[in-house]
């Protein structure tokens, strides 16, 4: 999974610009012309630090702008990775197929499953047509549709979550946006099959959450999951959107935050300087941790799968009892 | 204010009503739809719908409760529930601070009450916001008690009735806030095995997170005449779309018209028509 874009985000860009010179060397090493390889491995020891340097301490807007970032995986390129016999299914039987969201059935280790994730596009044709992975009503009753057929055939169900959000538009609006969340939330809080979320970007309130209801829910480590975009945060706060740095720091909405609040389940560790910057690697943790998962929720029943769901909702929020 | 129950702890007296800022402030009170002045006694009597032109103003969701449930018979629950401040939370002022200013002002420990009632001798499992606490926004505490309010109904084998006026999710409380969503949706999908309705009345307004769970699960969907209810709010709408938004969009009528709804009801037949839908399926 090449990812063709030069696409850095500001402090990505010492780094990225010293593995350009890095490069540059090779290929003059390569040619004859002289020999560099000392000078390599000095630069190549210095890329190493100034990486672990940047990423040691990664504030929380620029995990934001991590779990945004262009070149990251979207939840197509796991399933090439990770999944076979990848057969889509576009229909949601009621208005229009949404490609924001895309669902089909496929193979995992070969057995057969479901997967639904949100879908942004890499160029801007193809955002056009995924709306910058922000679903209308149609992609969250193409969902339930797709999970209800997963229940009625036992296959265990995978969930990408990547949008910044459901899409606020007049006609989303007209055709149930929020009834079209909810449904989908009480479809999945009922399902009987294992139900494991995957949180690989951005993980943007109601929209993500309707498909996030999971016996498991894990985040890649530079994702982010909130009850509203820094931005909106901010303007709502302090009437001002740039501030999203401090609003993404108000909510603490990173993979670790969450951790420790106990809203998730794992955090999956991403490859140095994240996960676009080796595809491969990414999709090869994010399956350990799949496997590890479904084989402890293939030990549960139906019921007892429907029962630990529940208690896992539940069990979330933060109130005194004076009771 | 005749529909004030009198062993009901917590009421609004006038007096406190004064110390409160509001349009409601008074004794004259003037139409938003109209800009009739109008004596507010007369108003109250009409359960805060103008006389004059009918539109239906904020109602107090205790007054609410008092009116629409049989004289005396709502037993409030859960209000030993406090909210926290999980995050931290800070913007211009603590939210610590906020809770603490908010709670004082209004005598509510949080955005919503709930309990048990009876409607037409009918018993119910019954929960409504209080908007005026922090735009009716859904932190733990508000989805903790609607959860218990399908739990409640589940094991008593009851109705559910639930009046939502919110702006969904309570951004001060985060991620917690945000899975109330699913908390509160799987409470009812427990609840619906016990095959008794639940009745969700929408108010103005019901927008984001509490619309987009709970409050569009309903068996049945009520909402007040011209309740602005919706997901996204008209302002996010209008700057995404970049342009007016057309007239009456996202109102009760309007989401009649689409199907989205299943009735509109005027203040004055809530009660009559609530007791006739748990007659036809409670
Ligand atoms: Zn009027």
């Amino acid at each position: 999974m090449a990812i063709a874009t030069t696409y850095a985000l500001d402090f990505e860009r010492p780094l990225i610009e010293l593995e350009r010179k890095i490069d540059e060397l090779k290929a003059l090493s390569q040619s004859g012309a002289s020999d560099f390889t000392a000078e390599i491995a000095r630069l190549e020891k210095k890329a190493k630090r100034l990486q672990s340097e940047i990423f040691s301490d990664l504030s929380r807007w620029q995990v934001v702008q991590l779990s945004r970032h262009p070149a990251r995986p979207y939840f197509l390129d796991y399933v090439q990775h990770l999944f076979t016999d990848f057969f889509e299914l576009e229909g949601d039987r009621r208005f229009a197929a949404d490609a924001a969201i895309v669902g089909g059935f496929a193979r995992f280790d070969g057995e057969p499953v479901l997967v639904i994730g949100h879908q942004k596009g890499r160029s801007t044709k193809e955002n056009m047509q995924r709306n910058f992975g922000m679903p209308r009503p149609e992609g969250y009753r193409k969902a339930q549709r797709l999970m209800k057929l997963a229940e009625r055939f036992r296959r265990p169900i995978f969930t990408f979550v990547d949008t910044p959000g459901a899409y606020p538009g007049l006609g989303a609006e007209e055709r149930g946006q929020a009834e079209a969340i909810a449904v989908c939330l009480e479809t999945m809080s009922g399902l009987t099959v294992p139900v494991i979320t995957t949180v690989v970007g951005e993980g943007g309130s109601g929209g993500a959450l309707a498909i996030g209801v999971g016996n498991r829910v894990l985040m890649l480590e530079n994702s982010v999951y909130s009850v509203i975009s820094p931005e909106g945060c901010a303007s709502i706060l302090w009437r001002d959107g740039s501030r999203a740095d401090k609003a993404a720091d108000a909510m603490k909405l990173t993979a670790r935050d969450l951790h420790g609040f106990k809203i998730i389940d794992e955090v999956i560790p991403e490859p140095p300087g994240g996960a676009h910057r080796d595809p491969a690697k990414m999709a090869e943790s994010v399956g350990k941790s799949l496997r590890k998962h479904l084989s402890q929720l293939k030990q549960l029943s139906p019921e007892a799968l429907v029962d630990d769901r529940y208690r896992k909702f539940r069990a979330m929020g933060v109130f005194l009892d004076n009771a | 204010m005749a529909w004030f129950s009198k062993k009901q702890p917590r009421i609004s007296r006038p007096e406190e009503d004064e110390a409160r800022p509001s349009r409601m402030q008074g004794l004259w009170v003037k139409c938003e739809e109209c800009s009739e002045i109008i004596y507010r006694p007369e108003i109250e009597k009409n359960l805060n719908v103008c006389p004059n032109c009918g539109h239906h103003m904020p109602w107090p969701a205790r007054a609410r409760l008092a009116a629409v449930l049989d004289p005396d018979s709502f037993e409030e629950l859960d209000r030993e529930l406090e909210p926290q401040d999980p995050l931290g939370f800070m913007d211009s002022k603590r939210y610590r601070d906020r809770l603490k200013a908010t709670r004082k002002n209004l005598d509510e420990a949080d955005a919503f009450i709930s309990g048990l009632g009876r409607i037409e001798g009918t018993q119910v499992s019954v929960g409504c916001f209080l908007f005026e606490f922090m735009g009716g926004s859904m932190g733990s505490v508000v989805g903790e008690k609607v959860t218990r309010v399908f739990e409640r109904a589940r094991e008593r084998n009851l109705p559910a009735i639930i009046f939502s006026a919110s702006g969904g999710a309570r951004m001060q409380e985060g991620i917690f806030s945000l899975m109330q969503m699913a908390k509160t949706s799987a409470a009812i999908a427990r609840f619906r095995e016990v095959r008794k309705p639940y009745i969700s009345v929408l108010l103005h307004p019901t927008t984001g997170g509490v619309a987009a769970s709970f409050s569009w699960l309903g068996d049945v969907i009520l909402a007040e005449p011209k309740a602005l209810i919706g997901f996204a709010g008209p302002r996010v709408i209008e700057q995404t779309i970049r342009q007016k938004l057309p007239e009456g969009f996202q109102r009760s009528e309007f989401l009649l018209d689409h199907g989205m709804i299943d009735a509109i009801v005027p203040r004055k037949e809530l009660r009559q028509k609530l007791g006739q839908l748990l007659g036809l399926l409670a």
